[in-house]
């Protein structure tokens, strides 16, 4: 059975431009269905807004079904909102209550310039992920399938840091804005896999330098696995202090840096 | 509109050149993690100072012994033998002067990596949340780390100059160690600050001994559950050992008359 949410007062930060003074403002919604979705109630704001004539509020979204890491939102002081385990897509407005205030904010971080309103430049993202996040393959036919054999417990860490899908919820939410929580899961999903072995110690030492140059540094408080829309566990971090500081040795010798 | 955001370079692969390299260790130091890699290691040493002092702290209340056919304040004699420490090797009071300019060494490491990471969380958000956050699972120990670090610094220099130099301490006696802690803690005021004092420490340590093992990358299934545990323990373990010396000296139990 579906509800109707009554006299919902938003405050949603406007913004004209990244160098522009930005602003809460103040909407009311009269009614609407606890079945929509958070960005389909902007939706329905934004609709009201071209109606009068006046800018639609502008948020990050793509493909609404939490896997692509493109919406954002930090809502009521949280990122993504009070719902564990999902991205703002996935909130409903079921976890609201009529004549609740919602406050929207977008990610703060100095490496994530607000480009207007509730959208956010993230390419300190790819950065990160240029600098080592990837691996050497032999390109040609298709290899087998299972032809390297990689214990499941492995596979099952790997794929639990693979699931990151870089929304920048982890940056948004720490106290720090370090990104040690997307770093550290992009590293541990390649660190800990055979294929990922070649570049490991490059890629742990260039990726955290890499993010060192944009964010923040992390104070252990645990608030980006809170925050994530996967549930990565702070675990991929310890494992990356532990990569980078093998890497700080193991790179002096193999790569014969001076 | 023209919209122009500062980005870096972009390229398809790792293109960081090897350049000319800062030694070892500085070059490790120049990054956050190696920063935290310094705040955990300092750290394990302030912890190991922290306990080593409160457990010979407790000698205190082991009272009079006789010490070379003479009655002596236990602590007294526990106070001569850190001087005596690996005579004859080396002569006289050296031992314990190389082990305080190691604790030295490593304050001011932990104060300067905690200075500069803060300037970088700084930083890293100049325009801070323009409403309030809710925060999920940092705790209180977590978020005034800085302010429980600075108040222990703080304590520290009061602490020196009370028990080690005597400079707040009336009628200070140099070696008398009973003598000198009962006429400090035996002023209310004083042992209101040593109490005040030692619960921030114990605070900072609830944080900072479970952090150390996450900043190091000592990481285990198999024992993960137990650093929180030890954590707890270890803070507990100083704050209920340090906070009775003043409640004990205000109670008349550490109660101080000329042998």
């Amino acid at each position: 059975m579906s509800n109707t949410l009554k006299n919902l007062t938003l405050k949603v930060w406007r913004q004209s431009g990244p160098q522009a003074n930005g602003a809460f403002e103040t909407h009311v919604i009269d009614e609407i269905t606890d079945e929509a979705s958070f960005l389909e109630m902007i939706d329905i704001l934004n609709e009201r807004l071209i109606d009068e004539g006046r800018e639609a509020v502008v948020f990050d979204h793509d493909c609404r079904e939490g896997i692509c890491g493109t919406c954002s939102l930090m809502i009521n002081g949280q990122a993504h909102g009070p719902e564990r385990g999902t991205a703002t897509c996935q909130l409903h407005m079921r976890k609201f209550s009529s004549g609740d205030t919602i406050v929207i904010e977008p990610w703060r971080a100095s490496a994530f310039p607000i480009i207007r309103d509730l959208m956010v430049d993230r390419s300190a993202f790819d950065r990160i992920v240029e600098a080592g996040g990837y691996i050497t393959a032999a390109t040609g036919g298709a290899p087998d399938a299972n032809l390297i054999p990689v214990p499941k417990p492995v596979a099952d860490a790997a794929m639990d840091a693979a699931q990151c899908i870089g929304c920048g919820a982890c940056v948004a939410a720490c106290p720090n804005g370090a990104a040690n929580l997307f770093t550290a899961a992009k590293i541990t999903h390649l660190n800990l896999l055979p294929q990922g072995q070649a570049e490991r110690f490059k890629r742990t030492e260039d990726m955290v330098e890499t993010m060192d140059a944009h964010f923040g540094s992390c104070t252990n408080h645990g608030e980006c696995e809170a925050a994530c829309p996967k549930e990565i566990s702070i675990d991929v971090i310890a494992l990356m202090n532990a990569d980078y500081r093998k890497a700080k040795t193991k790179n002096r010798k193999q790569l014969a840096l001076k | 509109m023209s919209q122009t955001l500062q980005r870096g370079p972009v390229s398809g692969t790792a293109v960081k050149t090897a350049g000319k390299r800062k030694p070892f260790l500085l070059d490790l130091y120049s990054t956050a993690v190696g920063k935290k890699y310094v705040m955990a290691v300092t750290g394990i040493i302030g912890i190991g100072f922290i306990i080593g002092h409160m457990v010979g702290n407790l000698k205190a209340y082991l009272g009079v012994i006789e010490h070379n056919g003479a009655p002596a304040y236990d602590i007294d004699v526990y106070g001569e033998f850190l001087r005596e420490l690996l005579v004859p090797i080396v002569p006289h009071g050296y031992a314990l002067w190389g082990l305080r300019l190691a604790l030295i060494g490593a304050l001011v490491l932990h104060l300067h990596a905690a200075w500069s990471l803060t300037v970088m969380n700084r930083q890293a958000r100049p325009v801070r949340y323009q409403s309030a956050r809710d925060y999920q699972v940092a705790n209180f120990a977590s978020r005034t780390m800085r302010w429980s670090g600075i108040l222990v610094v703080l304590f520290l220099l009061w602490h020196l100059a009370d028990l080690t130099w005597g400079w707040f301490n009336p009628g200070f006696e140099h070696g008398a160690v009973y003598r000198n802690l009962d006429a400090s803690l035996s002023r209310l005021p004083v042992a209101a600050l040593y109490i005040v004092a030692n619960i921030a420490l114990g605070i900072h340590l609830f944080h900072g001994v479970w952090s150390l093992f996450q900043s190091m990358g000592w990481n285990n299934p198999r024992f993960n559950r137990w650093r929180r545990g030890l954590a707890t323990a270890i803070a507990t373990l100083v704050v209920v050992g340090n906070v009775s010396f003043p409640i004990m000296t205000l109670a008349g139990v550490i109660n101080y008359t000329a042998l």
